[in-house]
């Protein structure tokens, strides 16, 4: 008897418009447990408009996405619970520190963080000394590693990442390819787009190969 | 309820970092309140007739001005995206926004209301009244705004239409806010007016965060 993998997230002939272009249509795909998908293609091929569709934040132009066998909107709450996305925006506030966005972001995705663990993930990250500086005052890099110091901390089985490498240096890319193995180890999945290449250890990456416009 | 209070101390917190945005709002409020005595002339019966019609203009006024920032800069720092994506209730966030925008927009002028309500020699009964009339009225401004704000997220020159759409809206609120302070003084009894302004905030806290929260997923499309 053949072994059936639980499929968790299924893509259904997925079409997406932005104005008058068709970015892309026909796009299906289904990502199970362990799976690591990139998403790849040129400057506007839509690859954010993706990556928002799959999180439910756009309404594809045709096509559906599902969670373990449910449509995503259906489902709601019960599908953002199990998510984590990372946009092209940090999510972080400007007047806050790092300590307080992070604490407040993982306790609006419903996993809140007491002090000395959030503490301890900004520490992993290499920001310890400035946890309590407002993100203002920090470099660019070091504002994704405020965003990124969520995904330590993550339980969501689902990652959504949107070209989460940008301005990190060598080693915050390599923590960040280490707890991306980890997670997929576990059971996680991830769905990312990046201009660089990303290589996780023991994983053959899916790809799906936007063309351009 | 946990994302509510999150979310509403996230709002109170950094409106007490950025202390000078929500000083500018009451500033504006004193200030356009005290022009009309000086423009106006101290003829005290004129004064009186006036009052509780320019406050009420000049707290629709204040409170519009500060509507911008309610959504504005969470959409601009992604942290409107996480706060959709939050396995919560996009109106209870809505809500608690709502909340925190009150207590430092509508509360404070509120309260200042009856000594700026002195320059216009109101007696101390109307002034009693003018206070209870904002704390019912105000809240009702910023949860009408929010729709506003939502529908506004991410337009050029929405400001302007922000007021185009939500002034006509605040027009009730205005006549009963107003007028529950002139029946007052002349001796009618404002429960009447209060009331409906009680109405008029039971109603737009059940309907208003559910249009908002929808505004909002339509504004992040």
């Amino acid at each position: 008897m053949a072994f059936v993998l639980p499929i968790m997230l299924e893509a259904l002939d997925l079409a997406c418009q932005r104005g008058h272009r068709v970015l892309f249509t026909g796009l299906s795909f289904a990502l199970t447990a362990g799976e690591l998908l990139l998403v790849a293609g040129p400057n506007g091929s839509g690859k954010t408009s993706l990556l928002r569709i799959l999180c439910g934040l756009s309404q594809p132009a045709q096509g559906e996405v599902r969670w373990a066998g449910r449509r995503i909107h259906d489902l709601g709450e019960a599908f953002r619970s199990q998510l984590f996305y990372l946009g092209h925006h940090n999510g972080v506030k400007d007047d806050l520190t790092a300590l307080e966005n992070l604490r407040i972001n993982a306790a609006l995705g419903g996993d809140p963080l007491s002090v000395d663990a959030a503490l301890a993930a900004l520490d992993r990250i290499g920001l310890s000394g400035r946890e309590d500086l407002p993100v203002k005052a920090l470099s660019q890099g070091q504002r994704r590693r405020v965003a990124l110091a969520r995904l330590l901390v993550s339980r969501a089985p689902l990652w959504i990442l949107d070209e989460p490498l940008t301005a990190l240096d060598a080693r915050a890319i390599g923590l960040i390819q280490d707890r991306l193995a980890a997670h997929l180890a576990q059971g996680g999945m991830a769905v990312i787009t990046t201009h660089q290449p990303i290589a996780v250890e023991g994983v053959v990456p899916r790809r799906v190969e936007l063309s351009a416009p | 309820m946990n994302a509510f209070l999150t979310v509403l101390r996230r709002d109170l917190l950094l409106a007490y970092r950025r202390r000078a945005d929500v000083a500018t709002t009451l500033f504006f409020f004193v200030i356009v309140v005290s022009l009309f005595p000086l423009g106006v002339g101290p003829e005290m019966d004129t004064l009186r007739t006036i009052a509780p019609g320019v406050v009420w203009v000049a707290a629709l006024l204040a409170s519009m001005l500060s509507l911008g920032r309610l959504f504005a800069s969470d959409h601009a720092d992604g942290t409107l995206e996480q706060m959709a994506l939050a396995p919560q209730p996009l109106w209870l966030i809505v809500m608690a926004k709502v909340w925190a925008h009150w207590m430092v927009s509508g509360l404070p002028l509120a309260l200042m209301a009856p000594v700026l309500g002195l320059q216009f020699d109101l007696p101390a009964q109307a002034l009693a009244v003018l206070v209870v009339s904002l704390l019912l009225g105000t809240p009702v401004l910023s949860l009408i705004g929010a729709i506003g704000a939502a529908l506004t997220l991410g337009l050029r020159g929405g400001g302007v239409l922000l007021s185009l759409l939500v002034l006509p809206l605040y027009i009730p609120v205005l006549i009963f806010g107003a007028g529950a302070v002139e029946a007052t003084m002349t001796g009618i009894g404002a429960e009447g007016h209060l009331s409906l302004l009680g109405a008029f905030l039971i109603l737009a806290f059940l309907a208003t965060p559910f249009v908002a929260a929808l505004a909002l997923r339509i504004a992040m499309e």
